[in-house]
């Protein structure tokens, strides 16, 4: 242990009182600045993954035609390129599904491709009417860009793929027109009617998609929705949905058609999630900054406390950079304690959390809070802490190193 | 006293033609004005003279605790006035051990730690072996049944011989002392400058000590009366 270390637990226990008081504010600010970050981001996380695990990261549709080269927009500046955009013509939905496919599965990074046929058709089931969005899928290729097998909450996928004339409903909308697996109700679209047993329930977790989709068969829809070709939009997985729109770019330029991913589609959610984890890391953070402003005022206490001592430190040897380090080691001896325990805190705090029954119903549902564990929440607390404290220990410091012992020794000044 | 080609020949710490100014504007007063001094190995010098006369500005000076505005302080014959901070620091660490009038010792530590603390410094023992020098230098000034006690538990009389025992931790060539028993009675002003007076002669250690008291100060080695920031011949 260094003598300046020594030294440092000494002050340190010498003002142990107002010392343990800012420890605690710096331990409790990182404890919230990472229960915050893990909740916000927690719940941020679940809602992406029900938005790809329902959605897909990509969203092939539109077709448009070329108005100039596409490598000419790329030329363009922002402003000259979104006119060239505007000016595009876009042709509503997909005409040939099954080339594009096979065009959009030459991407490395695609690991599904599904068409899906929408529309709208209101559902009877004799209790109760209601509109609803059709979708119709090849359920093995939908299972490739989803995770509707484990959406399942009542019946069974197999009772979906075995019936032709089966269909797989919202638990929301289910609830709402009181129907359950083994029902029988009717699908009319466009003055043509049909009727559908229900094969299961499923719940995304997302609230209003929850509330109206149908999902059939892709022949049963093309059917009911009286189109016999084409398709509304391709659904794409990809291995990694954070290059999404990176993927969505090189792919409109191959395909012609416009792709969105599921950050454009979800961008309002996404927006409203990232400013809750600022202002939630902002307002927690101030509980550190106040700790930090008792410690700079502790320090500056001591180091006026302690001047005569110090002097006698440089009578004896003690060069200036000894006094600051020794100074500085209080700040250290503060962030390695306080940001090791908030983290210990944080990490009990957020398991407490995740146990806390809560029940959501509305953008996603839930039955207890949402957390996420991620390393980056903890580093973030402890980067915040050491800076903020840091720079309240190295004021005092470098005050303490300016300490001129014969002035203070002698108490004159020249 | 030697003039400045004699610098080293006989003297561990000498200044020459040493001019100190304190204060400022209209309170500025000429508090040395071009002194002179040599400190021997062995010997105990006393300074005195009235209050303001100089002799604490001359001691703080010789101990690298001040600067001049002129003249030239000498360690062993190596010119200090102009040194940086560091060399000055390094100096007083080396050569120099200080004793004051407050003998203001660290109160967290016990009487052990605060001698160990200059030993610590200079990094140059071993921990067993830094605690068995402060233990003989407290056994040296009568406090080798103290050793674990607390600077705050300890009377003025055994904080001042603490005090002397630390300043000698790093078995200084020179002994600066201040007022030593300024703040002492009778009984323990004796018994701290039978001390000093003791160490200088066993160990060679040269004592500059700045005295009020003209009965410690007769019985020096040398006495130096100062005036108006000059020496008196």
């Amino acid at each position: 242990m260094s003598t300046n270390f020594q030294i440092a637990l000494r002050f340190l226990l010498f003002k142990k009182r107002a010392m343990l008081m800012t420890l605690s504010g710096i331990i409790f600010g990182v404890a919230f600045f990472i229960l915050t970050q893990a909740q916000t981001s927690g719940f941020e996380q679940f809602f992406i993954r029900t938005i790809l695990g329902t959605d897909g990261a990509l969203r092939v549709t539109d077709r448009f035609q070329k108005p100039v080269d596409y490598k000419t927009i790329k030329m363009l500046d922002e402003e000259e390129a979104l006119q060239v955009e505007t000016q595009r013509k876009y042709i509503e939905g997909i005409d040939y599904p099954n080339t594009l496919k096979q065009a959009v599965r030459e991407f490395p990074e695609v690991k599904g491709v599904a068409e899906v046929l929408r529309g709208q058709a209101e559902i009877d089931s004799r209790s109760r009417t209601q509109d609803g969005q059709i979708f119709g899928v090849n359920l093995n290729e939908f299972l490739s860009v989803s995770t509707l097998g484990s959406q399942i909450i009542a019946g069974s996928l197999e009772n979906f793929e075995k019936s032709p004339q089966g269909l797989l409903i919202g638990s929301t909308l289910a609830l709402r027109i009181n129907v359950k697996p083994g029902d029988i109700v009717t699908l009319s679209c466009k003055g043509k009617s049909q009727r559908f047993s229900i094969s299961g329930l499923f719940e995304t977790g997302v609230g209003d998609i929850d509330k109206v989709r149908i999902i059939v068969h892709l022949n049963a829809a093309r059917s009911l929705l009286q189109r016999p070709f084409g398709a509304n939009y391709l659904q794409v997985s990809i291995d990694d949905p954070d290059r999404a729109p990176a993927i969505a770019e090189r792919m409109k330029a191959v395909v012609q058609h416009d792709v969105s991913p599921w950050q454009r589609r979800e961008k309002v959610w996404l927006d409203v999630f990232r400013a809750l984890r600022f202002s939630s890391a902002i307002t927690v953070s101030t509980i550190i900054l106040v700790s930090a402003l008792g410690m700079f005022n502790t320090l500056a206490m001591l180091v006026i406390e302690k001047t005569k001592e110090i002097a006698i430190l440089r009578s004896f040897g003690f060069s200036k950079a000894d006094v600051t380090s020794i100074f500085l080691w209080l700040g250290g001896v503060v962030i390695v304690s306080g940001t090791t325990l908030g983290c210990l805190t944080g990490a009990l705090l957020t398991w407490g959390a995740s146990n806390i029954p809560l029940r959501i119903r509305g953008i996603f549902s839930t039955d207890h809070f949402v957390v996420n564990w991620d390393s980056s929440h903890y580093i973030a607390a402890v980067i915040t802490a050491s800076v903020v404290v840091f720079i309240a220990s190295y004021f005092p410091a470098r005050r303490a190193a300016r300490i001129e012992p014969g002035e203070i020794i002698r108490g004159t000044s020249s | 006293m030697s003039n400045e080609t004699d610098i080293g020949k006989d003297s561990i710490l000498s200044c020459r033609k040493l001019v100190r100014f304190l204060g400022k504007d209209e309170n500025r007063t000429h508090v040395l004005r071009g002194v002179d001094f040599d400190a021997h190995a062995g010997k105990t010098h006393a300074i005195v003279g009235p209050s303001g006369c100089g002799k604490s500005s001359l001691l703080y000076l010789l101990g690298m605790l001040d600067r001049p505005d002129s003249g030239e302080i000498y360690i062993r014959g190596t010119p200090m006035a102009r040194a940086n901070d560091n060399e000055r620091t390094s100096a007083r660490n080396e050569h120099l051990g200080f004793v004051f009038q407050f003998h203001v010792l660290l109160p967290e530590l016990t009487a052990a730690e605060n001698v160990m603390m200059p030993m610590r410094k200079r990094d140059q023992l071993g921990e067993s072996a830094m605690r068995k020098r402060a233990i003989e230098l407290l056994d040296a000034v009568g406090l080798g049944d103290k050793v674990n006690r607390l600077a705050t538990h300890l009377s003025g009389g055994e904080q001042q011989r603490v005090a002397i025992a630390r300043a000698l931790a790093n078995e200084p060539p020179v002994l600066l002392a201040d007022e030593p028993t300024g703040n002492l009675d009778a009984r323990n002003s004796n018994i701290a400058f039978d001390l000093l007076s003791k160490l200088s002669h066993e160990r060679s250690i040269a004592v500059v000590m700045v005295t009020h008291n003209p009965e410690l100060a007769s019985r020096c080695d040398r006495v130096l009366r100062m005036l108006d920031g000059e020496f008196l011949k």
